[in-house]
This record gives structure tokens, sequence and C-alpha cells, in this order.
């Protein structure tokens, strides 16, 4: 078995251990979800016009949730030390990190996602389009959530320091994803806007690990 | 793959402050080196620094195999064992699942794992959780990794400090089969090693620590 295999396997169980791995993110998100009709009002047609976008926002607040031990566990029981002793470096180690959390979080997100959308009031046509922003966008938001981990290492409260670093950078994807689904939901012109969240979530897989090994390294030093 | 680790004019900083200065230090295949110094002298820093994590403010680590010098980052990547104060183990995972992928990871196989506990006396504690083990059984988990997978260059920073008298001793053979195996220690140590070693002082005595311009 190939040393990537035998991380990714481990960061698997890691990342499903962490806070009630998948469960606990989609408990989030169809908690806040419900709450949605109690503050709105259950008008049918209001909810509906929103139903799209409000599932879109609060699916990139749960897949923070478990963000802030990423990086920090390894880091504060000293297996970051082992992981850059190994056979890959920082970067592809960061890397498998991401998809491990995106894999136990962000999946099974983009999969209830519909689910939600649907129970606000959406059209069930618009639901392919919601699991693929969902999945797509997933992926960015496990890879920037994990940059705003790997920089928060050593400081203190650092969970709201995540959140606050990670939250501006997942406006780009919450504003393609969002347009993606309401163009779809109206017949319009959708490719554009799903492409450019594909393009951003693929930066995001190239670009960020650079800057988590980066952020690792200069902890640990 | 290496022979030789050659550590030449350090100087360590942390902060504002210079740990040493000058130091040298050469250690060969087959050769144990025990770092002494008082607290803060800089020892862990300097194992941390052989091992890539604190960029030296002065001199050079070098790694030689055969007088052909290795890039560091091989040398580290694939040559050398780290074992600070923290273990790496994961409280939640099982020990066995902790120990075959830290061996794995640095190059090792799951059978040589398992043979590792067995030498350390691990294999009843095998489907216990890490969190439930004793602070002297997880460091000799810690331990087995090091001889389930082959690397030349042992970092040790106070590898004793949780063992009971058997598990030193036996340690000590552990260290001594490494070392007559062409490997090379280099441990902090408080107390003195069970092998014999040769003594590398860290740090001057402790006359107070300079501070450095801008």
């Amino acid at each position: 078995m190939s040393v990537v295999m035998v991380l990714l396997r481990r960061e698997l169980s890691l990342a499903w251990a962490r806070g009630g791995g998948a469960l606990l993110a989609v408990g989030f998100f169809v908690a806040a979800a419900v709450m949605l009709p109690l503050s709105l009002g259950p008008t049918p047609a209001r909810l509906a016009g929103v139903s799209s976008g409000v599932t879109w926002v609060v699916l990139s607040l749960a897949s923070l949730l478990s963000l802030d031990r990423m990086f920090e566990r390894d880091f504060e029981d000293g297996a970051l030390d082992l992981l850059a002793l190994g056979p890959l470096p920082l970067e592809i180690v960061s890397a498998i990190k991401c998809f491990a959390q995106w894999t136990v979080s962000g999946a099974p997100l983009a999969l209830a996602a519909p689910v939600v959308a649907i129970g606000l009031g959406a059209r069930m046509t618009v639901a392919p389009m919601i699991f693929a922003a969902a999945a797509l966008g997933g992926l960015a938001f496990a890879f920037l959530g994990g940059t705003g981990a790997a920089l928060a290492l050593a400081s203190r409260r650092g969970g709201v320091l995540i959140a606050v670093v990670v939250l501006p950078l997942l406006t780009p994807p919450v504003i393609f994803g969002g347009a993606a689904i309401a163009n779809f939901n109206e017949g319009l012109p959708w490719v554009g806007a799903l492409s450019l969240l594909a393009a951003y979530a693929l930066g995001c897989v190239a670009l960020t690990p650079f800057a988590m090994a980066g952020a690792c390294r200069n902890a640990q030093s | 793959m290496i022979e030789t680790l050659k550590i030449e004019g350090l100087a360590l900083q942390r902060g504002e402050r210079i740990l040493f200065r000058q130091l040298d230090l050469r250690a060969q295949a087959g050769e144990a080196v025990a770092l002494v110094g008082s607290n803060g002298a800089g020892k862990t820093s300097l194992l941390r620094a052989v091992a890539g994590f604190i960029r030296p403010a002065e001199g050079r680590i070098l790694f030689e195999d055969k007088d052909q010098a290795v890039p560091a980052d091989d040398a580290r990547r694939l040559g050398c064992h780290m074992l600070g104060h923290q273990d790496g183990l994961k409280t939640g995972r099982s020990a066995r699942d902790e120990l075959i992928f830290q061996a794995r990871w640095t190059g090792g196989t799951a059978a040589l794992a398992l043979a590792a506990a067995e030498r350390l006396g691990l294999t009843r504690l095998l489907d216990l959780e890490v969190r439930v083990l004793s602070a002297g059984q997880r460091r000799r988990l810690a331990l087995a990794r090091l001889i389930a997978s082959p690397r030349p260059l042992w970092l040790l920073d106070e590898p004793l400090a949780p063992l009971d008298t058997a598990s030193r001793a036996l340690f000590g053979t552990l260290m001594a089969e490494h070392v007559a195996g062409g490997g090379i220690i280099l441990a902090a140590v408080h107390d003195p090693l069970p092998i014999p070693v040769r003594t590398a002082r860290v740090g001057a005595a402790p006359s107070g620590a300079e501070a450095v311009g801008p």
C-alpha cells in the first residue's frame, strides 16, 4: 500500500472521529435550516424564494464546524513532526488532510443539501444543481478551511480566528454557487457560474497546500 | 544512507536569544552521541535543527553518505527518526493502528511493527486505545516505531524519561543494536544512557544569555 493510502486512511479515521464526523456537520446544517421557517414565517411562497440561497449559506457555515482541530491536534501531540519527517512533503500531507475532511464532512453535506433545499420549498428539478454546487463548493471550503486552521496554529482561541480568516475567502464560492443555483432555477444560463465555482475550487486545491505547509513549518520552528 | 552527520559552526537563535554559537559536532555511523547541558541550553533546539524544523542562525548541518553529500531534505524525510517529548500518538485510536501507521509512514511494514511491539512487550496492549496507556507504555509504543522502520539517524529527546528500569535496559539493548548496525544516535539526556556514548556539551556554562541586536 502506498504511503498516500496509508496517510489517507489515517486522516479519514481521524476526520471521522473529530467532532462526530459527518453527523455533526449534517446535524448542524439541518438544524440551522429548520430555524429558517421559524424566523421567516412558514409562508411557502416566501420560503421557496430564498430556499436555495439560504441552503447554500448555511452549508458554507456548516462546513466550518470541525475545521479547528484539523492541524491543531497533530501540532499539539507531536504528530505534525512525525508527518513532516515522512516520505511526502507537507504540501501533499496538507492536501490529503483537506481531502479527507471533504470526504467526511463535505460530501455528506452535499448529499444533504438538496434534501434540505427541497424541504424548504425549492423545486425538485434544482436538486442536481444544488448537489453539484455543494460538492464543488465543499472542496473549496475544505481547502480554505484547512488554510485557516494551519494559520491559526499555536494561537489561542484558534476556532474563532479560523472563522474570521476563512469567511471572506468563502465569499467567491458562495457567490458563484448561489448564482449557478439561482440561474438554473429560473432557466437562465448557469454553466458560467458553475465553471467559475469549479475553477475557484480547483484553484484552492492547487494553491492552498503551499500556504498550509508554510504555516505548519512556521508553527513548528 | 547517512554515514556522517556534520554540524559546522552552528548557532541557534530562539526569538531574541542566542542559544549557542560555534557548535561543531561530527557523528559517524556506529556512534552514539549524548548531548548534555543545563535546562534551556538548546539541546532540544539542536535536535529540532538537525531534523530541519529550526533554521540555523549561522553554520551548516550536513548529511553525508560515503563522502558524498546527501541533500538535507532527503536525509530528513527518509533517513531520520525523531522522538521528542511528545510521541505523536493519537489518544483516540488503538495502539495497533497508531504503531502500524507510524511504522508504515516512516518506511516500515505492518509485520515489522508487530515484531517491534513484541520485542517491547506491547503485544498485549495493542488492542487498547492509546488514551488508557501509561506514560511509560506510550513511550515504549513510540520506541517500537524506531525499530519497526529502519532509518539510520535517531534523534532522541530525553528518551529514557518515563521508562522503568527493565524498559531502560531493553532500550539500551535496542540502541546498542542500532549503533552496531551502522546507525547514528543523537540523544539529549540528563540521565546517562545505558550504552557507551561520546558526550557533547551544548551551550556554554550558564553564564547568562547574550542579547542580539536587530
